[in-house]
């Protein structure tokens, strides 16, 4: 059985957040120093060994995304954190980002040196002003110690929009626009933030480097299923005993997220379904639960590992009315750009109420399959992309539910 | 500080015009039309630009709305955990529906999605604060703190 392991989250409840002494004390900023002393390319090839996948759900190698702003030619490049945890049953950028500000600083810090930047941005959602707070003191403070050398770190507040969340939406949002997602290609790591060459990363994945640079990426790639190494923070929310968190590594198995982190189902009552990875996961089946977190074998059973939300819903819920509450959420969520998604979301979340209302017919739910079909192909980003899986899954996985419904 | 001064502070940030707008709304409840105007101009971007963006996010308000902003998440872990319950008593404690003001202009009662704090739902924000593990019995002690 596979035991917490926190890399991420190491100082959690160790340190005063708001003092840098008390990072310091416990060896930080020594592998922003270390990495200094590398070559920009020997820092970024260690980056890339290590196998650190990105941990806002993309799961791109992390070294070699780096490698592309590194190559790129240009005076003026950017670091920007994707602090924009809007993803429903989230929080785990809240809690690095509350207990441990200064951990994502030296991440974000390192990559600055690696990449050749000098302006790096944190764009925190509007609903986190308590952390955007935090952030700031952690950034006067790391001035003040001289720990970031000519690195600047600027705090930018979101305003309530999950499509921020997409990486060229964000850059649009710094920018002050419509956090509307741009076409790709050109990626950010090439044309990004100002036109300019652009790493963005998540929270977490920033949390993730002074570890892997003070250990070594051998140490890293050891931890966990090789193909997506490391840790990863799990939220539970639901019907759980512990709604809790954690930090494991990825072998672990859904199983154990459930039962053993989470303490299994409350009252007695039996699992139903798990939504991973948010609001746009599948819902997984009782038959797949042995599955370990890691991207590559969550892919194939249909899932994500996404954000590392879990959400758990036992045998007494109504999961049609589940998924048309979800389905509501992206119609509300799409930003309009594209038709697809601006029309599809809303075609769902009208579908799926009818259901839910009991006017619903069992050719809506082929409807519905085709939709999801031409979604996941044609829409622009990944909102609209990955919107149709909660209602696709628990067609597939809870087709009485839906009958009962319906007849 | 009026609203001018506000935003004039925001001038020399690029890209500073949702931190222009956060800082005038947390004066004013909303944007007022003469606000999104005014930032327009000292951004240099085109009245119909700006008002682009205060539309596009949902914690700006381009109408008035009470001072006290009342969110509640409606999420799947709020929603199966009995958001619905706390809408309708907070609907019942504030005689008004969601999306509406009170007539004394103290609070306005919107609806969010997720605020980051499932660890114990179902979960309010009051202007961004957040309550945790809410129900109908403590939703007026709540709210006493801000009449």
């Amino acid at each position: 059985m596979a035991e917490e392991m926190r890399i991420v989250l190491r100082n959690y409840g160790k340190i005063d957040p708001l003092k840098i002494e008390d990072y310091i004390a416990q060896g930080g900023y020594k592998a922003l120093e270390k990495a200094r002393s590398m070559s920009q390319s020997d820092l970024i090839a260690e980056v890339k060994k290590s196998n650190l996948r990105g941990r806002g759900g993309a799961g791109f190698n992390c070294g070699q995304k780096w490698s592309f702003a590194y190559g790129a030619e240009s005076d003026i490049k950017y670091v920007v954190c994707n602090a924009d945890e809007g993803e429903p049953g989230t929080y785990k950028d809240r809690l690095i980002m509350e207990n441990d500000p200064q951990a994502l600083l030296e991440g974000m810090a390192i990559c600055a040196y690696a990449i050749g930047a000098k302006q790096g941005y944190i764009y925190c959602r509007g609903e986190y002003p308590q952390v955007i707070k935090i952030l700031n003191q952690a950034i006067e403070q790391a001035v003040t110690k001289g720990v970031l050398a000519d690195f600047a770190i600027e705090v930018r507040s979101g305003a309530g929009a999950y499509v921020c969340g997409e990486e060229t939406a964000l850059i649009e949002s710094i920018e002050g626009s419509r956090g509307e997602p741009r076409f790709k290609p050109p990626y950010p790591p090439s044309q990004g933030l100002w036109g300019k060459p652009t790493i963005v990363n998540n929270v977490e994945t920033f949390a993730n480097l002074p570890a892997i640079v003070e250990n070594g990426a051998d140490w890293y790639a050891s931890i966990g299923v090789p193909s997506y190494p490391g840790t990863k923070i799990f939220t539970l929310t639901g019907d759980v005993n512990n709604c809790t968190f954690f930090e494991v590594p990825t072998n672990t198995t859904i199983r154990e997220l459930i039962y053993k982190f989470g303490g299994g189902i409350p009252a007695g009552k039996k699992f139903k379904a798990v939504q991973i990875g948010g609001t746009s996961g599948a819902f997984i089946p009782e038959s797949q639960l042995d599955t370990p977190v890691a991207f590559d074998n969550m892919s194939t059973i249909g899932a994500t590992l996404g954000s590392g939300a879990v959400f758990v819903v036992d045998e007494t819920r109504d999961i049609v009315d589940v998924a048309a509450r979800i389905a509501g959420f992206f119609e509300h969520e799409s930003c309009g750009k594209c038709a697809p998604c601006r029309e599809g979301t809303a075609r769902i979340a009208e579908i799926m109420e009818n259901i839910n209302d009991g006017f619903g017919e069992m050719s809506d739910l082929a409807l519905l399959k085709k939709l999801g079909r031409v979604m996941s192909v044609s829409c622009l980003c990944g909102l609209g992309q990955a919107a149709p899986a909660p209602v696709i899954t628990t067609i597939e996985h809870f087709m009485a539910d839906y009958q009962a419904k319906i007849l | 500080m009026d609203y001018k001064e506000i935003i004039a502070s925001y001038a020399d940030k690029p890209g500073g015009i949702i931190e222009a707008f956060h800082a005038v709304q947390s004066q004013l409840s909303y944007l007022p039309r003469e606000v999104i105007a005014e930032a327009a101009q000292v951004f240099n971007i085109p009245v119909s630009e700006a008002y682009g963006v205060a539309s596009f996010y949902s914690m700006f308000s381009t109408e008035p709305r009470g001072k006290n902003i009342i969110r509640i998440c409606e999420s799947a872990p709020c929603h199966v955990a009995g958001a619905a319950e706390v809408v309708q008593a907070l609907e019942r404690e504030l005689g008004i529906f969601m999306g509406e003001s009170t007539a004394d202009g103290l609070f306005a009662l919107e609806f969010t999605e997720c605020v980051g704090q499932c660890q114990a739902t179902p979960v309010i924000t009051i202007n961004g604060e957040p309550y945790l593990d809410v129900n109908a019995a403590t939703i007026p002690g709540i709210l006493a703190k801000y009449r």
